[in-house]
């Protein structure tokens, strides 16, 4: 017990794993944008437009990242009720996010871009699709810490999770930036 | 919930600072029995999880060298019937003879098997969950708990692909590689419908395995050491253990994009591989995709996979090397520097499996220069291995045999591998028995010696017993001569351009002058395969029956590992972890034989 405590610590494990995995999220996504590099750079390439509600999922995505930043801020604070409020809030706002891309799933496939249509429709749905579950991983992680900050038997005072889930989440949010941002100049 | 893994969640509050209930209820109860589900089964100890990936690594490897021994029959007998194989497998050897499907589902199996679930899991799984905690001075893994989680995704990705083994048309049967447009159109061929799904399913789950054990391994080596275990401090395996994990945590994900698209293909209609095709006389509709960007993801995870491959074994070799020579490593930081230019260029090349996909010859060429540089580190291990046991005071137990013998089948492989790594000599090369001899031997030979040297080594560390080392010799000799003896002649067959993957040469004049040589080939296999069998014997007997360890040093080793009691319980060291003064590799020095690790550093003493 006591030599547990003397092994020498500089960053939680916990967030440096979460380094190392948004590492190895971030490698995955590029391959997918390398892929479509690749796939781009040859000929049948039809370009588009990417659907209008992208633009609102980011300003959606953005705003939950200011609120998820403003949860920690209070848990540290211990004012409970706020930060019970603002994870819901930022949960929510991933859902509404989640909504705004399969809402623009749709608008492109009623505009004649279906999944199995041109190779750089599919590369779209693929891609924003993993990323919403991205998202949507992050979606479950708050309710997980919505329901532990309920749980009135055992109580938590380290900040340590609450950190560690808005890390992540700013992570999904830079990673949608860049994202859109790719998706909108290599088209 | 076990005693120790409370240990860790109480320590991460302490170090917050902060005061906390324990989560799990039962923190402060110091000493509780395990129940046999929570020690051998769902375990979170490190050194259990070690054993469980090992044992089933072995399961994996008897089943895939199997494999190949069965179609190593056909190619030697292409004509004889063999009454025992319908026994086994049915319709798929009708007759005594196995189908060209089964053939094509052999050969596929046989691949995954052994590179992914018993080179990969098996080989890294075990040995960087045996000696990470314990040679960096740790109680356990950063995380417990997703260490365990990792053990039991792989163990689901094994279940999943067990599974495809018995479906109707068969297992996935495309080569391990799994190319579309066969791995991508259910049509193309028996084993491209549901044994795909289930190849890609379990290769999904598989790919999950390898992620959470990875970014544990990184993270307990970069977090947990002990009080003096500075990086430059640490054993050599432990680096290459990093380096490999390092490997897989930035390129298996790369390879899952590329399974999400092949899924997409086979699935829902996309065209991300597949154009212009015709399957059956029908035109598909598919149109633009790209075969090659399949090969490009594949290779882009598949080159840095054989070195995750090879990394360990090379960590563990130079660690048995040097203790059993009684020398410290030769040029340890040039080990160090050496493994790490190879896992940068691991990324950079892999592009020298597709020279004759119509590469660019110009983009070719920077991927040949770039190929013959990784001849560079790879030749300074060599060169540092021979030295660390030049002039050593050898002691030849089954793990330095087997370890000299890695050094031996690593050089033979590794210059092969030079030939292929240029362009114009690979366009005539290239899918021919030559790949094939090459990387069996750099790559299947001594990676599996690698490994069998961790075991005989680290034996008395997992089970407090040694294995038997008559056995054992018996067993590194029948296997290094007969390794030589199948994999050598396949250079000669490959450069007479004999390519890989057929079911029967004897129809080809060209090929029909190595049918005694397939023979030859073939019955050796079966020599080497019996060998193996012993060595399973020999392991799990000794598990129960081998003779007892009576000390804690059995190899008068330095590192931290044998600083725990003989029988360590979870946690390693019943009291305080040792504090670390000095380099792993203090060995026959001032007069001594050998200097732990935990000896502080005397005054009078002279600088390595
Ligand atoms: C000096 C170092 C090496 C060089 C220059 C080299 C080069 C090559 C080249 C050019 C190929 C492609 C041949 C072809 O398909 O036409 C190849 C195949 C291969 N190499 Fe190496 N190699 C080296 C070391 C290694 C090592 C250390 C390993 C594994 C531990 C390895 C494993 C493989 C495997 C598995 C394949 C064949 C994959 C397949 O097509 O199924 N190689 N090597
Ligand atoms: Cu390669």
């Amino acid at each position: 017990m006591q030599a547990m405590s003397v092994q020498r610590k500089k960053i939680h494990p916990h967030k440096y794993s979460l380094w190392i995995a948004m590492g190895s999220i971030s490698m995955m996504f590029i391959g997918f944008t390398s892929a479509y590099v690749v796939k781009r750079a040859q000929a049948n390439w039809l370009a588009f437009e990417l659907p209008h509600i992208f633009w609102i999922s980011t300003a959606v995505i953005l705003v939950s990242s200011g609120t998820i930043q403003m949860a920690v801020k209070q848990f540290k604070e211990r004012n409970m009720r706020r930060y019970k409020q603002l994870i819901t809030i930022t949960a929510l706002l991933g859902v509404v996010f989640a909504a705004c891309q399969c809402f623009g799933f749709a608008q492109m496939s009623n505009h004649g871009l279906p999944l199995s249509g041109p190779v750089s429709a599919s590369f779209i749905y693929v891609i924003v699709g993993v990323h919403m579950l991205h998202v949507l991983g992050g979606v479950v992680a708050l309710l997980i810490m919505f329901a532990r900050a309920y749980r009135t038997r055992v109580r938590v005072y380290s900040p340590v999770p609450i950190e560690v889930a808005s890390l992540y989440w700013h992570f999904v949010d830079a990673l949608w930036i860049y994202l859109l941002i790719f998706l909108s100049i290599a088209r | 919930m076990s005693n120790d893994a409370t240990l860790h969640s109480h320590q991460q509050e302490l170090t917050h600072g902060a005061v906390a209930h324990d989560d799990h209820g039962n923190g402060h109860e110091h000493h509780h029995e395990d129940s046999f589900i929570s020690k051998y089964v769902f375990s979170m100890d490190h050194k259990m999880i070690a054993k469980q990936f090992l044992i089933t690594g072995i399961i994996w490897a008897i089943i895939g060298a199997g494999f190949s021994v069965i179609f190593r029959l056909q190619l030697a007998f292409p004509d004889t019937a063999f009454p025992w194989l319908e026994t086994i497998l049915g319709h798929w050897a009708k007759g005594g003879r196995i189908t060209p499907e089964a053939y094509y589902a052999l050969v596929t199996m046989h691949g995954t098997i052994l590179v992914f679930f018993v080179l990969t899991a098996g080989l890294s799984g075990t040995f960087s969950n045996l000696l990470i905690p314990l040679q960096v001075g740790a109680r356990d893994m950063a995380s417990p708990f997703m260490n365990m989680l990792s053990y039991w995704f792989f163990f689901l990705a094994s279940m999943v692909m067990m599974a495809s083994l018995f479906v109707q048309t068969g297992p996935a049967s495309g080569g391990w590689t799994a190319y579309p447009p066969l791995s991508a159109l259910g049509d193309a061929s028996i084993g491209s419908r549901i044994g795909m799904d289930l190849w890609l399913t379990s290769m999904a789950l598989f790919v999950v395995s390898q992620l959470l054990g990875g970014l544990n391994y990184i993270s307990t080596i970069l977090n947990m050491r002990t009080k003096g275990m500075s990086m430059t401090r640490m054993p050599l395996p432990i680096w290459s253990f990093f380096f490999t994990a390092v490997l897989g945590v930035l390129s298996f994900p790369v390879l899952l994009s590329g399974f999400i698209l092949l899924l997409f293909d086979r699935h829902a209609g996309t065209s991300f591989y597949l154009s212009e095709l015709f399957v059956a006389g029908k035109a598909l509709s598919n149109e633009g995709g790209s075969a090659i960007l399949y090969q490009h993801l594949f290779w882009f995870l598949g080159h840095p996979e054989v070195y995750i491959i090879i990394l360990p074994a090379m960590g563990m070799v130079s660690e048995v090397l040097a203790v059993n020579s009684r020398k410290p490593i030769f040029g340890y930081l040039a080990m160090v520097g050496s493994l790490f230019a190879i896992a940068i260029l691991a990324f950079l090349v892999w592009a020298h499996h597709m020279f004759v996909t119509g590469l660019n010859p110009f983009l070719g060429a920077f991927f040949v220069l770039l190929t013959l540089l990784i001849a560079v580190p790879s030749a300074i291990k060599v060169f540092n291995w021979i030295t660390t046991i030049w002039k050593g005071n050898i002691r030849f137990t089954p793990g330095a045999l087997f370890s000299i013998g890695f050094v031996s089948t690593f050089i033979s492989g590794g210059l092969t591998g030079i030939w292929l790594g240029n362009s114009s000599i690979d366009i005539h090369l290239h899918d021919t028995y030559f790949v094939i001899a090459h990387f069996h031997i750099v790559m299947g030979v001594s990676a599996f010696f690698g490994m069998f040297a961790g075991i005989y080594h680290w034996f008395p560390k997992m089970y407090s017993r040694y294995m038997n080392n008559t056995l054992g010799y018996i067993h590194f000799w029948i296997t290094l001569v007969g390794a030589y003896c199948i994999f050598w002649p396949m250079h000669y067959e490959g450069m007479a351009g004999m390519p890989r993957r057929y079911y029967d040469y004897s129809s080809w004049e060209s090929f029909k002058q190595f049918v005694e040589l397939n023979k030859f080939i073939s019955i050796v296999v079966v020599a080497v395969f019996a060998t193996q069998l012993l060595f399973v014997f020999n392991f799990f007997y000794s598990i129960f029956k081998g003779r007892k360890l009576t000390t804690t040093n059995p190899w008068n080793a330095t590192t931290l590992e044998w600083t725990t009691p003989i029988h360590p319980g979870h946690g390693n060291w019943p009291g305080e972890i040792p504090e670390v003064h000095r380099w792993p590799y203090d060995y026959s020095k001032d007069g001594k034989d050998f200097i732990p690790q935990t000896v502080p550093v005397s005054p009078d003493e002279s600088k390595h």
